[in-house]
């Protein structure tokens, strides 16, 4: 009996070693260890032997069932480890190919421009405005201190609709509108971005519609020095420490007195080139303070309160900002530009 | 404003400066220079040389040699090709290895087989620009005033080491229209000293001409000054003045124009010469409006009709000239004349601004006119344009000057508060700085109790009032030298309104959901996309009274065309996915002529053209379609928090009449959204392309970002499908509508997954296929108690959908 169980447990053994695959293996496990097995057959004649050799032959059996349990586990194990294998290796793929695209568009540049520019005022305690693109010649000129024999003002810049009505050619208009909202209460902090319109044929640099944003300060009290304090807050967060700002007297007829500010060339970092006109500067704003006809015609008393404004051109921030060369790109609306701003 | 710095030096201390120093120190001042430049643009080795003789060229009929003294031993061998070359000539001449404009080096070399050791130049080739070249100088060589040496570099004497400064001036300081204005200028700021000339008051020897003024009105010409100057020889000016006029931008004429011009040029004031034998009354002038219908030839030989807005010189029998703008034909200078009537005058700036507009022309003199020359320096203009046609043009002077001086000129006194000062420009000043600014700008002042009282010079018209004097100041102090500071005052929170952040909030979504934003034109032509139709058409397009095109002279109603051309402009580029959108005003007015401000409307448009998504591997190609526009829209009004969306079928004019929906919330039309009909897009070279119009108002009426939050339900859900047939033209939104209705409050959602037509559902027919899901908030469900709901929804939908439950 122990020569066929020894006999058994080295067929069964060959037999599992042998398995290519887990059903053959499960197949092994119920032929050698099933309750039909060989080794329950082989045990079945255990009635015929001595009292002596039944625990022996008994435990022999029992060592052989364990030994072939641990061998079937084992070659389940390692059979089930190269089943994941394989099919792990079909399963690659060719991760360089490209995804599923989920197209992303954009926002116009310039809208891009003015809403940085407007989180930075905003910040500082601004409201924005808005005002009518169709403007009454009273609110686009005559209030701001361009009565109309003024050399400023030439039917030929502007598009009007009647004598009295055109379109405008400034957001300053915005400015009188606003403080006539407020009623003569301070403090006004606002800006006011919008599409304005002058009389020039369109070329590189020259466009019939375009953009600008107007600020407006009014409160007791405002002077220059916060006029200047402001704006290089302004400046610095829109195009970052390492430029230079200056300040030059102007002329507005709304302003009084009156600035202009530049910033050292992006281009050339102020040595001089063909984008600056070899100044080193760039013209990037207008500025003054509010001039007293301005405040008056609006409802203030110009001796108590004082203020300040100031406008920039949209598109020329965005020219500067992204070098951009031909103000017509932002009217085109060539998606291949517009692709450009997908990440602004 | 040009400003030869050469001759400024003459009325200004320049001593130790260069241009570009008083350059800079003028823009950081205000008075903004553009750019510097040197007359010489790269000139060498050109002599003045005196052609000795000229013979015809052996083999060419047109070129001449001449021989050409250049101060070496021996005169040079030249061929010339210019038909005004001739003997005796002094010429500008470029030697072997001279250097011209534009990098022309000259060498040696044979000309139809005679040696040329150099050449004889023409004004052009020496960099001078056409502007300031007679028709005569442009054709041919340019020649010298005799007075010059031989072999002096022509430089010299062309005046071409000056350097000009080009001012870039604002409207207010037309005080820098003269050499004497800037150079007050250029005092003030740079602490120098300025130095005038003046001219002497020249009184008649012998006989004397009667000069007499008659003003009409003397709001239109305050003041006119005339002397008459007989004897004179009319000829070249001097060379350095014809240089100086050149520096200037201006043409030399002859020596009476050109000293005119140069006095205008020095002193601001315009003058005029009249040539005294041409006029019918001799000395007589009378200043008057023009009778309507009344004509006179000016100067450049053009007819113009005046009207009563019209100022015209007069001689008492005709018109001699329009005033401040140009003179007439009738009494031109010629190279006859031997007297002039010179005027000097103040024109009303308004009438001469209306008039130069009018006719067009606009000139160095109505320029200066219109912008109010100085009164103070009429008189001593017209005295120092005597006196310099008595030294270079023989002149002799026949006539006292004559005034006809209507009102006085008003002296100016305007006071400045220093605290008012330090107040505006927050930075505190002390009263020694404060009066030495005024020295600097020769502003005569007295201070009394903190107040400034500053007389304003004549010349500084620009100045009126208080803040005219701050800003004076702060200028000349130094706006670098103002501290910065930021606001104080009491805080305000500042902040974007819900309607500006709705704005930004569509703008974002749009762009996440693919869109890209344009801007385009607020005006159009009246016909483009005029058979399309748009959310807001009543009333008529407002036209702009003087548009610079038909494309460009209506204000648009619609943001439609001009987005349908922008996807046609990227069709034709290639670009194979159009998505875009706008968000801008249209305009609207029942008014056939404007009387008041127009109805600006806030819209939002977008379109669809081309492909679904762009081309990729793993999913097919797909063109924009209704649904995929839909799509990106209802994904917009979720963000907005806008439920209830109904999309009702309308046919618009336009728009393709089976597929176009008007989209309604509470009622309310808030938009439409559609494919334009194939023959509309056809025109625009487009294919199938899907637009939308919002109407952003309505818009801002019905979002609701808010959350309520609500606890989602611990129980499970059960999900039922249902497939239906039902007819083919039964709209599916109905089915959805009566789903809801029958369902009760424990249905969660309902979602179509599926809908076909085909032979095995039957013809007329359509198959629709929807998941529904029910959960109670408070409890698990059972079978029983879905299925009653459930057979409720089914027995519901073929009561009012007749719908069959699909085997």
């Amino acid at each position: 009996m122990r020569e066929r169980l020894e006999a058994l447990k080295a067929e069964a053994e060959q037999a599992i070693q042998g398995a290519k695959d887990l059903e053959t293996l499960k197949q092994l496990r119920v032929k050698y260890l099933g309750k039909k097995g060989e080794l329950t057959a082989v045990l079945r004649g255990m009635g015929e032997l001595s009292a002596e050799e039944r625990p022996v032959i008994g435990k022999l059996a029992n060592d052989i069932r364990q030994t072939l349990e641990r061998i079937l586990d084992e070659k389940e194990s390692a059979l089930e480890a190269a089943a994941m294998e394989a099919r792990l290796k079909e399963e690659t793929i060719d991760v360089t190919l490209p995804g599923v695209p989920r197209p992303l568009g954009s926002l116009h540049p310039l809208t891009a421009v003015i809403q940085q520019v407007e989180n930075i005022f905003i910040g500082m305690g601004f409201e924005v405005a808005e005002g009518p693109e169709v403007e009454k010649d009273w609110y686009n000129f005559e209030a701001l201190n361009m009565p109309k024999d003024h050399p400023a003002r030439d039917m030929q810049d502007s598009f009007y609709i009647t004598r009295e009505i055109l379109l405008r050619t400034q957001t300053s208009p915005v400015q009188v509108r606003t403080l006539q909202a407020k009623e003569g209460k301070v403090p006004v902090r606002m800006i006011c971005p919008g599409k304005v319109y002058r009389r020039d044929d369109d070329d590189a640099t020259h466009s019939h519609q375009f953009t600008q944003i107007e600020g407006l300060v009014v409160d007791r009290g405002v002077s220059m020095s916060e006029l200047k304090g402001t704006l290089l807050a302004f400046a610095k967060r829109m195009f970052g420490e390492d430029y230079e700002f200056r300040f030059r007297p102007s002329y507005f007829p709304f302003t009084e007195p009156s600035m202009e500010m530049d910033m050292s060339c992006m281009a050339c970092g102020g040595e001089g080139c063909r984008i600056c006109k070899e100044t080193g500067w760039i013209e990037i704003l207008g500025a003054g303070m509010v001039h007293p006809n301005v405040l008056e015609k609006s409802g203030y008393n110009a001796e108590r309160y004082t203020g300040f404004a100031f406008g920039m051109g949209v598109e020329r921030i965005a020219m500067l900002k992204y070098g951009i060369d031909d103000i017509r790109y932002f009217y085109t609306n060539d998606l291949r530009v517009l692709r450009q701003f997908q990440s602004v | 404003m040009l400003v030869s710095y050469e001759w400024l030096n003459e009325y200004v201390d320049l001593e130790g400066l260069t241009p570009e120093d008083v350059a800079h120190a003028l823009t950081q001042s205000g008075v903004a220079v553009d750019v510097i430049y040197t007359r010489d643009t790269g000139i060498r080795n050109v002599v003045v040389g005196k052609v000795l003789s000229t013979e015809p060229h052996p083999q060419a009929d047109r070129l001449k040699v001449c021989l050409v003294d250049v101060g070496k031993d021996e005169p040079l061998n030249i061929v010339c090709g210019a038909a005004n070359v001739a003997e005796g000539q002094l010429v500008p001449v470029a030697l072997e290895g001279a250097s011209l404009p534009g990098g022309v080096t000259i060498k040696r070399t044979k000309l139809r087989g005679v040696e040329s050791q150099g050449m004889i130049c023409s004004a052009k080739e020496l960099g001078f620009p056409d502007k300031v070249l007679s028709k005569h100088q442009r054709e041919g060589i340019m020649v010298l005033p005799d007075e010059v040496e031989i072999g002096t570099d022509v430089r010299t004497v062309l005046g071409m080491h000056d350097q000009v400064l080009e001012l870039d001036l604002t409207p207010n300081r037309s005080d820098c229209l003269s050499m004497i204005g800037v150079a007050y200028e250029v005092a003030a700021v740079l602490d120098r000293e300025v130095r005038l000339p003046e001219p002497e008051a020249l009184e008649p020897t012998g006989d004397e001409i009667r000069v007499d003024i008659m003003v009409e009105s003397e709001e239109d010409c305050p003041l006119y000054a005339a002397q008459v100057v007989d004897n004179l020889k009319v000829g070249p000016s001097p060379q350095w003045m014809q240089n100086r006029l050149i520096s200037a931008g201006i043409r030399p004429v002859n020596n009476i124009v050109d000293i005119t011009n140069y006095v205008m040029i020095e002193c601001g004031q315009p003058l005029h010469a009249f040539d005294l034998d041409k006029l019918s009354n001799g000395g007589r002038i009378v200043v008057r409006r023009a009778r309507n219908g009344e004509t006179i030839e000016t100067l450049d030989g053009v007819t113009r009709a005046c009207d009563e807005e019209t100022l015209l010189i007069t001689d008492g029998s005709k018109p001699i000239g329009i005033a401040g703008v140009m003179g007439g034909a009738n009494s031109e200078v010629s190279e006859k004349t031997t007297r002039v009537l010179l005027e000097a005058a103040f024109f009303s700036p308004p009438i001469i601004r209306r008039t130069s507009r009018k006719l067009g022309l606009r000139s160095e003199a109505s320029n200066r006119f219109e912008k109010a020359v100085d009164p103070e320096r009429i008189i001593p203009a017209l005295q120092r344009a005597v006196e310099l046609l008595t030294l270079y043009a023989g002149g002799r002077v026949v006539s006292r000057v004559t005034t006809e001086r209507v009102g006085d000129i008003d002296e100016l006194t305007v006071s400045l508060r220093h605290e008012r000062l330090t107040h505006v420009l927050g930075v505190k000043l002390k009263e020694k700085q404060v009066l030495d600014i005024f020295r600097r700008l020769r502003f005569p002042v007295e201070v009394k109790d903190g107040v400034y009282h500053v007389q304003v010079p004549t010349r500084r018209p620009d100045i009126a009032i208080e803040v005219d004097l701050i800003e004076e100041v702060a200028r000349l102090y130094g706006y670098d030298n103002i501290p910065p500071t930021l606001p104080w005052g009491q805080q305000s929170p500042g902040g974007l309104t819900r309607e500006q952040l709705l704005v930004r909030v569509i703008r974002n979504t749009l762009r996440t959901l693919g869109m890209h934003e344009v801007i385009t034109y607020s005006l159009t032509s009246p016909e483009l996309g005029s058979e399309i139709a748009s959310i807001n058409q009543a009333g008529q397009p407002i036209r702009v009274a003087m548009p610079m095109s038909e494309e460009r002279s209506v204000l648009r109603t619609s943001l439609l065309p001009h987005l349908i051309e922008t996807a046609s402009y990227n069709l034709k580029r290639q670009q194979e996915r159009v998505a875009i959108f706008e968000i801008g005003k249209t305009f609207h007015t029942h008014e056939k002529k404007l009387t008041d401000l127009p109805e600006e409307r806030w819209e939002l448009a977008g379109l669809l053209a081309g492909k679904s998504v762009p081309t990729n591997w793993r999913q097919p190609s797909s063109s924009s379609d209704f649904y995929a526009s839909k799509g990106v829209l209802e994904a917009l009004f979720t963000r907005l928090g806008i439920h209830n969306v109904e999309y009702r079928a309308v046919q618009p004019v336009g728009f393709h009449p089976g597929r176009t929906a008007e989209i309604v919330v509470d009622g309310r039309v808030i938009g439409i959204l559609g494919q334009l009909h194939p023959q509309v897009a056809q025109q625009y070279d487009l294919g199938p392309t899907m637009v939308c119009q919002l109407d952003l108002e309505a818009i801002f009426a019905v979002a609701q970002t808010d959350v309520h939050f609500e606890p989602p339900s611990r129980h499970p859900a059960v999900t039922r499908d249902l497939a239906l047939v039902v007819d083919q033209d039964l709209l599916v939104g109905k089915v959805e509508k009566e789903i809801k209705k029958a369902a009760g409050e424990w249905l969660e959602s309902v979602t179509l997954f599926d809908v076909f037509t085909g032979e095995q559902i039957g013809e007329g027919k359509k198959s629709v296929a929807y998941s529904l899901v029910y959960r109670a908030k408070d409890r698990t469900l059972t079978d029983e108690e879905v299925n009653r709901v459930h057979q409720a929804v089914i027995d519901h939908l073929a009561a009012t959908c007749g719908a069959q439950l699909r085997q």
